[in-house]
């Protein structure tokens, strides 16, 4: 392995532990930094266990640094280091840690874009940048955004810790939300490339960290699938001209049958408990689009019927009115979306404008088509609509 | 231990509540102050009379004026606070749950270190 994907695998669990040591996250970043520059320079071929050299050379780093400064801050942490008496002398990352800085980065005292791009940061181990590009932003604004967000976690306080059982209700949403909104912008990109492996890569990591650690959420597990069970039909989603595939029309066979089997199996899982969330049931309607050689249209409704009883939201209601066409008719589902109201979404028109091509109403399709396309930020998103207006003429193929 | 402020906001122009409300959010206000007591949180709490009693004293090249009415002219003003002293940003948050039902919403803003050695 280089050292490249050594520090993609390995920063955010070395952070984490050096974190619960030092008790402090800037601290912890920079020992962290400065071991693998170390690395950098030492290494002929990595160590058999890179993240234990990386922690012990880190918090050698540390107590270094904490003896030059003489503050009594100082001189008090590093006898903290120095005195660990269960610890082993070669400390590796411990996941628990990890576990811990998620739920401090994702704390609802932070504000929603604070916690994604902390997350990406000390997590995920991507820099300003790459953050900056990902969220389409400009890097004074991620780096602003994640120094203030590490000042707050220091001067209010904001606990390092896994929250209570009876707080989890509360506290875990936002973590789940975290992990989703990076796989879903890495596999529709606002801009650029429509699909960014990297972040649906980094995404599917942290969310199986996070279910090996809390195994009995039943949530964690249900986004865990759903993104698995989405990531396993990535490989068909475009054609070799690079252009959007729908659902209906992608070639089965490139799916990933393991990571669907993978998927299927925590399906089952987490429905075993029967504690259903609208993550697992997302997951239960990935599930039935990659089972077999068709979608069962009518049970992915009653799912749809199920989420949107349990998370009425906009969104919701825009894919369970997909499901209602295929069941009761373009017609009905059509008027299913008539009180729908997502300003900027291009997904909301161009749905209209694929029911009304359907019940051949051609000129307000179009229309519809037209409005999507305005609105989509996506360069393949937006080819796509165009293409989908241009075929009007031709002959309504089912999907 | 951190301490930290919680501040009740008055909103000019808001309704006045009822002396049933009034009555209700003292009693809760007191369980809450018996409550930090007990548990160790509380350092200071109190409310304030209303901001047309303010004063602002300015000093410019060593002469003191004096104005009346509060410092920031907004229609929100501190209508009463507590200062707590808890383990971190959940504990404040807990108590704050608690003040903001009986009082409405609570700022919670922590003292900085200096404050709190």
């Amino acid at each position: 392995m280089d050292l490249a994907s050594i520090y993609r695998a390995e920063y955010g669990r070395c952070v984490a532990t050096l974190t619960r040591l030092l008790g402090d996250i800037n601290l912890a970043e920079e020992a962290v930094q400065d071991a693998f520059t170390t690395a950098l320079q030492k290494w002929q071929i990595p160590p058999p266990n890179p993240g234990a050299w990386i922690v012990t050379t880190a918090r050698n780093r540390a107590v270094d640094r904490l003896r030059r400064e003489s503050t009594r801050e100082a001189r008090h942490a590093q006898a903290l280091l120095l005195h660990h008496p269960d610890e082993p002398r070669e400390v590796g990352p411990v996941r628990d840690d990890q576990l811990r800085l998620i739920f401090t980065c994702c704390h609802p005292a932070l504000a929603p874009d604070a916690r994604t791009a902390l997350t990406l940061r000390l997590l995920g181990g991507l820099d300003v940048p790459e953050i900056a590009r990902a969220y389409l932003v400009q890097e004074a604004t991620v780096a602003q955004r994640i120094v203030r967000a590490k000042k707050k976690i220091r001067d209010a306080g904001i606990p390092y810790r896994v929250p209570a059982e009876h707080e989890l209700p509360d506290r875990l949403p936002p973590v789940l939300a975290v992990l989703y909104l990076m796989f879903n912008e890495g596999y529709a990109a606002t801009a650029g490339p429509l699909i960014r492996t990297d972040l649906c890569g980094e995404a599917i990591r942290l969310a199986r960290e996070l279910a090996t650690l809390m195994p009995d959420e039943p949530e964690v597990l249900g986004l865990l699938a759903l993104l698995l069970l989405t990531e396993a039909r990535r490989p068909a989603r475009l054609d070799p001209n690079g252009e959007l595939v729908l659902l209906a029309d992608q070639d089965r066979s490139l799916w990933n049958r393991s990571l669907i089997a993978e998927g299927h199996g925590l399906v089952r899982r987490c429905l075993r408990r029967n504690r259903p969330g609208p993550y697992q049931i997302q997951a239960a309607i990935s599930a039935v689009h990659t089972d077999g050689a068709t979608t069962d249209w009518p049970q992915v409704l009653a799912l749809y019927d199920q989420l949107h009883a349990l998370a009425p939201t906009p969104v919701v209601a825009l894919n369970r009115a997909v499901a209602v066409a295929e069941v009761h008719g373009p017609a009905v589902a059509l008027a299913a979306l008539e009180d729908v109201d997502l300003p900027g979404y291009h997904r909301l028109p161009a749905t209209r404008a694929e029911l009304l091509a359907r019940l051949g109403r051609d000129d307000e399709a179009r229309a519809a088509y037209d409005q999507a396309a305005a609105l989509a930020t996506n360069e393949t998103e937006r080819a796509y609509l165009q293409k989908r207006r241009t075929e009007l003429t031709r002959e309504w193929r089912a999907s | 231990m951190k301490q930290y402020l919680l501040s009740v906001h008055f909103v000019e122009g808001a309704p006045t509540p009822s002396d049933e409300e009034t009555q209700t959010m003292f009693r809760e206000t007191g369980r809450i102050n018996d409550d930090m007591q007990a548990a160790g949180a509380w350092v200071f709490g109190g409310g304030l009379t209303s901001p047309d009693s303010a004063t602002v004293v300015r000093v410019d090249n060593g002469t003191a004026t004096m104005s009346d009415g509060p410092f920031a002219e907004t229609k929100e003003h501190i209508a009463g606070f507590w200062v707590i002293k808890c383990a971190d940003l959940d504990a404040a948050l807990a108590w704050a749950e608690r003040c903001a039902a009986a009082c409405g919403p609570v700022e919670v803003r922590p003292f900085d270190d200096l404050s709190q050695a």
